[in-house]
């Protein structure tokens, strides 16, 4: 019997509105305990909730970009438990009525594209933080997040595999940071996962008893406990026992899944309309201007630079994993007119450069513009490509034209056959030993040749020039 | 006449002809306090101290011709609306020592006006109760009969009202809470439109239900009050940005012409022979003034008790979810570990009416029995609801009884809740509904209780209500008696 996996998401995703859903508290992270709060979300007596239309906005990039249906009525629900993280004993979310519903986004997979389902994705505001006293037996509370605005996205359950989890994860964390609405740090918590998994025998219908798994705070924790929790359910399986439905949590350090403690209680939320809030109404007009400002998606752009540009899969899904990068590349490509040595300069040197700098692309001192001029530089013969990286180096310290410096520098390429001519046979003298070896066939020392050449002119005579001038030279 | 016993309106008068100052009309409040409250005990707190303060500001203010007819006025303020700086508990255990960091709208408000806070007062606790005997800190007597409720939950605030130890008051209205104390301490309550006034500020009970209003000695104190607390609250997401008109120009209109619906469900069994007979003369005293009687139907009124209760419970079990111990208020030191904590906490502070209601509250939300009760009651609303957009089709106003029977004995209901939830059974409907609603003294019984009558408007309606009470005040010439304290 062949077992498949059957994994579906729910992926939390912190807004980036700038003040919190119902009041007006700063939504930054990192403060003092309790700074960013205020009686409404601290729940005192009497306070009421105002909805930030922001987030409702917000909330629509996403559900148009992931193709899903939008309920034009929104409705508020409270979702009722106790928590000592939860001021008001209740969080407000949607439940029967969520913004969206019935999207997809599209996956790569080994075997292709693949889609995979968004049941939906609601609004609903975030719970604050225990902060437990490691050496006295006391909690403390800190209320900075509660109030946070959070998109919950669940997929249907699509996925197959960890690999697919990991896959269909990156594309809704890529699409996020396009539609500039969350900043997509799984370490910082404003991006998180929670895995429903369970096992069914290749071509059955029903679902096997799930598994909840919590506590992954990185691609690399949803893969490694999904594979995991495949491997023990599969176990258990196989040796004629039962999955017990549970939530369990990921132990990074350990590398397993374990069962959350105490008695597992069925949670009865008691959702209703929360009175306090009134209906949202979403009609055609709003859509269509949210709609008109999203930009270009990830999977678009890759398929548009792949077509447009000529662009390999890969190098068009690296240029396109960011909008800044996609942005400096579409640039630099319209302006130097050569969409490869672009992407292998933008990919190559450049990215070097930013990296070990820390920087963003965002931040680069050297502007696509630049960029596309030392690319011609190079392609209409003025520099030589070695040149034309010291010109980058130059260029990204000093934030100068490429142009500028080559003048200022003297680096302009050097094209006078007569003079390289002359400066090959006086190499060609220098050496007389080499130059029995390339005759007696080893042509390995042709190399040498070049590069005493090279030397001699600084690096600035035209590489291809110096090339058959000695060939021809070393042949006689 | 001690200056105590004069009405906002009057008093405002003499404040600004500069008859009277400020602090002596407070002087004169307090020592009206003094001597009755030992018997009435409308005030879980006085504010004395900071009163002064506000006469003191007050006198400046009218010095400088700078003053609204509440300017100088000493009102009394229900425990549930929060005071900066000031106590606040809502008649709980729970909330004894809350001290809220922030006004409710309409204490902003108020104190904009320059009205005087005398103290807060006594309510059912968390305003679950028409008799005022849950609160946690003690009972509140009738004036008119101390043996008696003053009825409630803004029992404290009406009964302050009646025994002159405040010129006004604010209370809140969730199913009767202001025109059921004031019909049974012979004063004037009006709840208004859901969304007129601002919730900001007011210790939620039911949500879609509460509302404030003012209870006040008369009509015109009434529409002075109504002036000043309503109006649209950006921190309010129900509230309604209406335009506010000057309620006073509904005074001494006449009403020759309209028609006053009387819905025949609501003189039914039960009601008492004297109430009955209070309402059929302000009927006739209406047709005096050339009013339109016309027998309606609300067919959906055998519902309202039960629809509601079902969804103030409902919303009240998740509103109280918040005082846990965590954050405010009370806390119980026995608790060993989180979940104790919470129990004791709650079992310690919250009194058993409020236990009940939470507890009917979570059971029809629980999963299995929502769609039975809560989402069957809603429904039920809103039929309720389209029984008064019918009959405002036709009618002006609808004219009923405000409670079934006069003040009764205190302890008389305490353990018969399903008893005491029938108290409120005429003043229900206008919550469900939306509607404003205004309680008036109708006449007095042959005890001596009074009897008030209600007069129901549609929405945004409260100038048609006041201009109804106001000529019914006026036509009725009901006697002027004065409490025996
Ligand atoms: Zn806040």
């Amino acid at each position: 019997m062949e077992l498949e996996p059957v994994i579906g998401l729910e992926v939390h995703a912190q807004l980036l509105t700038s003040s919190k859903i119902f009041c007006a508290c700063s939504t930054a992270f990192g403060a003092s305990p309790n700074h960013h709060t205020c009686p409404i979300c601290l729940g005192m007596p009497g306070v009421l909730p105002v909805l930030n239309r922001r987030v409702v906005e917000y909330a629509l990039r996403m559900a148009i970009a992931t193709n899903c249906v939008i309920n034009r009525k929104n409705y508020f629900a409270r979702k009722n438990y106790f928590y000592p993280d939860l001021p008001k004993g209740y969080q407000i979310s949607q439940y029967a009525s969520p913004l969206a519903e019935h999207g997809y986004v599209e996956i790569e997979t080994e075997g292709g594209k693949k889609k995979i389902g968004i049941t939906r994705i609601h609004m609903e505001e975030d719970a604050g933080k225990l902060i437990h006293d490691e050496t006295n037996p006391m909690s403390y509370v800190d209320f900075n997040r509660t109030g946070v605005p959070l998109i919950e996205i669940v997929s249907e359950p699509d996925i197959r595999s960890a690999e697919e989890a990991v896959q269909y994860l990156r594309t809704l964390r890529d699409i996020l940071v396009y539609l500039e609405i969350c900043d997509g740090n799984m370490e910082e918590g404003s991006f998180r996962c929670d895995a429903n998994i369970s096992l069914r025998p290749r071509g059955q219908k029903e679902f096997g008893t799930r598994t909840e798994l919590k506590n992954m705070n990185s691609f690399r924790h949803v893969q490694r406990a999904l594979e995991y929790e495949i491997k023990r359910q599969m176990f258990i399986i196989e040796s004629g026992g039962e999955v017990v439905q549970e939530t369990r949590l990921w132990d990074e350090s350990q590398g397993v899944t374990y069962a959350m403690r105490g008695k597992e209680e069925a949670h009865d939320y008691r959702y209703f309309p929360d009175p306090d809030l009134v209906a949202v109404f979403i009609d055609e007009n709003w859509i269509a201007q949210v709609r008109s400002t999203l930009p270009e998606l990830p999977g678009a752009k890759k398929q548009r630079f792949m077509e447009e540009y000529g662009l390999s899969t890969y190098d068009a899904g690296v240029l396109t994993s960011d909008r800044f990068l996609a942005e400096y590349f579409e640039k630099c490509a319209q302006k130097c007119q050569q969409p490869k040595s672009a992407a292998n300069w933008i990919m190559g040197d450049l990215l070097k450069l930013v990296n070990e700098d820390k920087r963003t692309i965002k931040e680069c001192p050297v502007t696509p513009e630049h960029l596309a001029e030392i690319i011609n530089l190079i392609s209409e013969g003025t520099i030589s490509g070695k040149i034309g990286k010291e010109i980058l180096e130059e260029a990204y310290s000093t934030g100068e034209a490429p142009r500028a410096i080559v003048e200022k520098k003297g680096l302009v390429q050097i094209t006078d056959e007569r003079f390289i001519a002359e400066v090959i046979e006086r190499v060609i003298a220098h050496h007389p030993e080499q130059v029995a070896q390339y005759r007696a066939g080893k042509e390995k020392v042709f190399g040498f040749f070049v590069g005493q050449v090279m030397k001699e002119t600084q690096g600035k005579a035209n590489p291809k020039l110096v090339n058959d001038l000695l060939r021809e030279k070393l042949k006689n | 006449m001690e200056l105590c016993e004069y009405t906002a309106h009057e008093l405002s008068k003499k404040l600004r002809k500069k008859e009277v100052s400020a602090k002596e009309v407070l002087d004169s409040v307090f020592r009206r306090i003094e001597k009755v409250e030992g018997k009435v005990h409308a005030y879980i707190s006085l504010m004395r101290e900071t009163a002064y303060e506000q006469a003191n500001e007050a006198d400046l203010r009218l010095s400088k011709g700078e003053s609204t007819e509440l300017t100088g006025i000493p009102i009394a303020l229900k425990d549930i609306c929060c005071t900066k700086g000031f106590p606040t508990t809502c008649g709980s255990r729970i909330l004894e020592r809350f001290i809220p960091p922030y006004d409710a709208t309409v204490i902003e408000k108020l104190r904009a006006a320059g009205a005087i806070f005398v103290g807060k007062a006594n309510m059912d606790e968390f305003a679950m109760g028409s008799s005022t005997e849950t609160s946690y800190f003690g009972i509140t007597a009738n004036p008119w009969n101390l043996e008696r409720i003053p009825g409630g939950s803004s029992g404290g605030s009406a009964a302050a009202v009646a025994a002159h130890e405040c010129i006004g008051a604010i209370g809140s209205d969730t199913g009767g809470s202001i025109r059921q104390p004031a019909a049974l301490c012979g004063v004037v309550g009006l709840k208004p439109t859901y969304g007129r006034v601002s919730r900001f500020g007011l210790i939620a009970f039911a949500s879609s239900l509460d509302q404030i209003g003012p209870i006040t000695k008369d009509v015109e104190d009434c529409a002075i009050f109504m002036n000043h607390l309503a109006g649209y609250d950006p921190r309010e997401s129900t509230s309604v940005p209406e335009p506010v008109p000057d309620y006073r120009d509904f005074l001494n209109r006449e009403i020759k012409g309209w028609t006053v619906g009387v819905p025949k469900e609501y003189f039914i069994e039960g009601i008492d022979p004297e109430v009955e007979e209070i309402v059929r003369r302000a009927i006739s005293t209406l047709e005096g003034v050339g009013a339109r009687i016309e027998e309606i139907s609300l067919p959906h009124t055998p519902f309202c008790v039960a629809t509601y209760y079902i969804i103030a419970p409902a919303e009240a079990s998740s509103n109280l979810a918040r005082y846990d111990g965590v954050k405010y208020g009370y806390r119980s030191p026995d608790g060993r570990d989180l979940l104790e904590m919470y129990r004791k906490t709650r079992a310690q502070g919250f009194g058993d009416e409020v236990k009940r209601r939470i507890i009917i509250g979570t059971y029809v939300l629980s999963a299995g029995y929502y769609e039975a009760y809560y989402k069957k009651a809603s429904q039920v609303r809103a039929l309720i609801r389209r029984d008064f957009d019918l009959a405002f089709e036709k009618c002006d106003v609808i004219l009923t009884p405000t409670t079934p029977t006069a003040a009764f004995k205190l302890g008389e209901k305490r353990e018969d809740p399903i008893q005491m939830y029938l108290s409120d059974i005429f003043t229900i409907s206008a919550n469900l509904a939306g509607i404003p609603g205004i309680a008036v003294p109708g006449g007095f019984t042959k005890e001596g209780l009074p009897v008030g009558i209600q007069f129901l408007g549609n929405h945004f309606q409260e100038g048609k209500l006041l201009q109804i009470a106001h000529a019914f005040e006026r036509e009725a010439r009901i006697e002027k008696r004065r409490p025996d304290l």
